[in-house]
This record gives structure tokens, sequence and C-alpha cells, in this order.
């Protein structure tokens, strides 16, 4: 169906075929294609992002919403970029919360729990509320990792906290005002730098890079023309794109370049 | 057996030595403490306002998990948490408004009305493993040891929760005589050791520890048995300030009440973590032959 697509009071922008749902951005009403992000919806409707949008790919954290829907009392969430607007949707991003984060020296820090105490004294005053828990649009259980870092289990810490894109809307619901997605962070440097045996593989890896093994082939790129580059980057033949639902074992046919 | 078993912060960090004992004694009666899978910091301290129900969230999450898994029972060890995971239990189960406002503040959490019976270590153990049963098991009997009980305030009140009606208490009494030790009467054991006062008044706090050690320490005692971290803190950590400062006239060292029972059970004394104890803890225990002499 083709419509005539009225945005806020009565100014006409565009037209467009889809059916049209009324979604209301910071108390504003406007009528966005229903197939549309967050995001899409509101550059529809004439936003402009200098702030709070990255990667479109639901990855870099910097476009986190809230949200509420028509007859029910809940706060529901999502990143813009990714979460398709609903009708009667009330929203706002969130982009950005002020969050303390305590600077640390990595090198002079003690890998025990109560470094990270001391950095973040703040961690006791949790309450077990769980609205950060049930605000993180990557459904991280944030309760359990603060529960976790305040008895010193690093390891669980890490694993409950390792889909976390530091969007901020955990502190931005806090009681005990802390910013936990900054705490789970120097627990993860501790863990994964101090505590955690090191990847071997890894080392091998970067001996290799040193004794410049990809210096060549970085050379070689800088050096091309675009007509070059755009070539390497299209073509099936030259490129060889690892598939959408590959298997863990997937390696290329050509690992020059490994 | 299995039981479901709530840990506590405290015993995952500075109280190792209460924690790994337990397991590992438990395991020789034939007890496996099943560690929730999920739990969070019990709170600590149970809040006195009436109306504050937001503390009430962290202690009632915890028991919920228990009943997630099936349980109707959840042991826990440190005295502390015995008892703020025991008043919240008793709130759900009484108080149907506050019960209400609970449930409906935690809408991503099952109703919960008090269905899990919080218990604390010692009674599970008179319970579940009996005091028969106990002394059979005990392989290395702590004869002529001379061990005091100490209930402190949070085993024992408010009279609701108590593991034993306070004064009349004998559950601890009947623990230390099944591993053979030789039972000290202890006027100080209800005392309180100063709990948390030893931050905001300091002296005070001081004065009644050395005041309840001396207690203990005149009726002959060789070291004080309790079960709580804080206890230990303000009791064992800080003696050596007692007897300098506060009048405490000779030490007497502490132990957990479940190390006791790792070394009357014949346990490696390495789980015992006595280094996490008042050095005269494991002196005292090698002196007595109870563990053998290693070094550290
Ligand atoms: S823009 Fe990066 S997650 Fe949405």
């Amino acid at each position: 169906m083709s419509t005539t697509a009225p945005i806020g009071e009565d100014k006409i922008v565009a037209k467009v075929t889809s059916k049209h749902v009324p979604i209301y951005v910071m108390g504003k009403r406007y009528d966005v294609p229903d197939s549309l992000t967050i995001m899409k919806a509101m550059e529809y409707a004439g936003y402009k992002f200098i702030r709070g949008c990255g990667c479109r790919g639901g990855i870099c954290g910097a476009c986190g919403t809230v949200y509420k829907k028509p007859d029910d009392y809940k706060i529901h969430v999502g990143l813009a970029c990714q979460t398709v607007v609903q009708e009667g949707m009330h929203l706002t991003q969130i982009p950005f919360y002020p969050a303390t984060r305590t600077v640390f020296d990595y090198e002079q820090t003690p890998a025990v729990a109560e470094a990270v105490f001391k950095a973040y004294p703040e961690l006791f005053r949790c309450v077990a509320c769980n609205a950060c828990t049930k605000i993180c649009p990557m459904d991280v259980p944030v309760m359990d990792y603060v529960a976790a870092i305040k008895r010193g289990d690093f390891e669980k810490a890490t694993e409950l906290s390792f889909d976390c894109i530091q969007c901020g809307l955990c502190a931005s619901r806090c009681m005990a005002e802390m910013a936990q997605y900054h705490i789970a962070q120097m627990v993860r440097r501790i863990y994964g730098g101090k505590i955690k045996p090191k990847a071997t593989h890894l080392a091998v890896m970067v001996d290799n890079v040193k004794a410049g093994k990809f210096k060549d082939g970085l050379e070689q790129l800088k050096k091309a023309d675009v007509a070059t580059l755009k070539q390497l980057y299209m073509s099936k033949d030259a490129r060889e794109i690892e598939p959408n639902m590959s298997e863990d074992e997937w390696v290329p046919t050509n690992n020059a370049y490994l | 057996m299995k039981v479901s078993y709530y840990p506590g912060c405290t015993l995952k960090t500075k109280a190792r030595n209460l924690e790994d004992t337990a397991i590992g004694a438990l395991a020789v009666l034939g007890v496996e403490l099943v560690e929730l899978p999920r739990w969070n910091c019990c709170g600590a301290v149970t809040s006195l306002a009436q109306d504050d129900l937001l503390h009430m969230l962290a202690p009632v999450r915890d028991l919920i998990r228990a009943k997630e898994q099936g349980s109707d029972k959840l042991v826990t060890i440190c005295s502390m948490c015995y008892n703020t995971l025991a008043r919240a239990n008793l709130l759900m189960r009484n108080d149907a408004e506050k019960r209400d406002a609970l449930n409906r503040f935690m809408d991503e959490e099952p109703d919960y009305a008090g269905e899990v019976e919080v218990i604390h270590l010692l009674n599970f153990i008179r319970d579940e493993v009996g005091w028969d049963k106990l002394r059979a098991a005990v392989r290395r009997p702590l004869t002529g040891l001379r061990v005091a009980p100490y209930y402190g305030c949070t085993l024992v009140r408010p009279a609701e929760v108590a593991i034993e009606p306070a004064v009349d208490a004998t559950v601890f009494e009947k623990f230390i005589e099944a591993l053979g030790a030789q039972l000290v009467h202890n006027p100080g054991a209800f005392d309180c050791c100063g709990s948390y006062q030893i931050l905001s008044h300091p002296k005070q706090a001081l004065a009644a520890s050395a005041e309840l050690l001396g207690k203990a320490k005149n009726k002959g005692a060789d070291v004080l048995a309790l079960s709580c971290p804080l206890c230990d803190y303000n009791l064992g950590k800080r003696q050596n300030e007692l007897v300098a400062d506060h009048g405490l006239e000779s030490k007497l060292p502490t132990i957990y009440f479940t190390q006791l029972l790792a070394v009357a059970l014949g346990l490696d004394s390495s789980l015992c973590h006595f280094e996490l104890n008042h050095e005269g803890t494991r002196s005292l225990l090698e002196e007595r032959n109870l563990i053998s002499t290693v070094a550290v």
C-alpha cells in the first residue's frame, strides 16, 4: 500500500510503501514505516545522529534505547540499530550515562579481589534489586556478576559479563550508583592478564608478527591502487569469506596470509 | 545425602578455613553440600527498619534460588548469613503484605512464601547426621583439648530464629563432646563480640571482646570455638591488640567449629587453612599432637 506519511503534526516528508505506525520519540509522535529499526525510524523522522550511533550492527553499544509499550508498566530496552519499531512505543535513546571509572595502574595492581574493592567500594552498596539485569540489552546477568565480584570470583564474573558491550544502561538504573560495566572490565582485565593461564598460540603469533611475517603483504596493500583494492575486496576468487553459519572447524582454503 | 548449600561471600574469601573444612568434613560424614549454582550476597545484616523492604531483596532471592532447585532445605554455615536468611524467610512466611510487595517487586522471579527451611550446619549435623554417627566417625579424638563454645548473637537472637533457645542451648556443647574434646562451660557463650561496632566504636567493641575471651579463659579453656567470620575477626584476628591494650590477660586461640570437625575426622590439616586463623591456633593443635607440624 502506498501512503503519504505525516511526520510530526502536519509536515509531509516522504512517500513510502509500507504500513505506518505511530511511535513517540521523547514524547513527540511520528508515524513511521513499521519495518524500520528505531535508529532508521528516527532518521526517517529527521533526527541526525552525531552521537548514539556507531557500528549499526549491534556490537558497539552506542545506541542503547529504552521504551515503554502501551498498557505495560515494564521498561523495555533494545539497541536502536537492532530493534524494530512497535506501534505506540514511547522511546528515548540513552547513548551515554555518566559513570565512574577508576583509573588503575595495571602493572602495579595485584590480582586480588581487594584491589577491585578498593577501586570501587560502591560495589558493596548493591542490594540485589536486579534492575541492571532487567535493563541489559545483551541479556547479561549483571546482578549475578556483581555478586561474583563481591565474593572475589573473577573467573565467574568474567564469564558472566563477557557479552557486555559497555552501553552503560545498567549504570543508569543502579540504585547503588555504581557503574557495573566498568567494574567488570577491570575484573576481566585482571583475570585475563594476570590469572588465566596465557594462551601459547597467541605468543607464537605475536612472535610471528614481530618477525615480520605479514610485513610484505601489508606493504603490497599499502601500495595498491583503488582498483586493485576493490578487486581484492569484492572478488569472490580473491577473497574467501567465511559462510554465515559456518562450523567451528571452518578454515579458508588459501591460508597464505595466516 | 545431598543438601542445598549457601556459602556466603566471606567464606569464599577471608574465611576459606570455615568453608573448606565444612565441605571436606561433611563429605566424610556422607553429606554433599551442593552450592547453589546462582547466589548473591545475603546482605550480611538484617535491616531493623520495619519498612526497609529493599534490604530484604538479597536474602529472599537466595531463598528463591533454593526453591527453584526444588530444595526444601538450605544449609548455611556463617552465623551472619544464617541470621539474615532465616529472618528474611520468616518475614516471607508471616507477613502477607510485605511478602506481596516483595513478590510484586521481583516480578522476574517465581513467587516465594517461605517454603524453604534455612538450617545452620550445627543443627543439620544434630538432626541429619546425629551425635552417634558423628562420634563413630571421629578418627582423631580431641582428647584433653579444652574447648569453649561461643554462639555469639546471631545464632540465637532474635528468639524466633535461634538455632536453639539461648541459655538452654546445647547443640554446640554436644558437638564438642562428640568430637572427644573436653567441654568447657562458657559463661560468655552468648555475649556480643562487638560486631560491626568495631568500625564505629572500636574502643567499646574491643573491650567487649576482651571481656568475653577472659570469661572463657578463666574457666580454663584452651580454645574458643565459633562459627562467624566477623566474631573471628574481633576475637581472633585482633587478639594481639586485646592482650596489648585492652586488658586480656593471656591469649585464647579461636577456631571454627568446622576446623575442629575436620581435625577430629582426621582430614589433612592443609584443608584447615590455619594461616587464616590467629597464629596461636595452629601452634596449640601442634602442641597437642592433633595436627602434624608442617613446614610452611
Ligand atoms: S550502533 Fe553500534 S550497537 Fe547500535
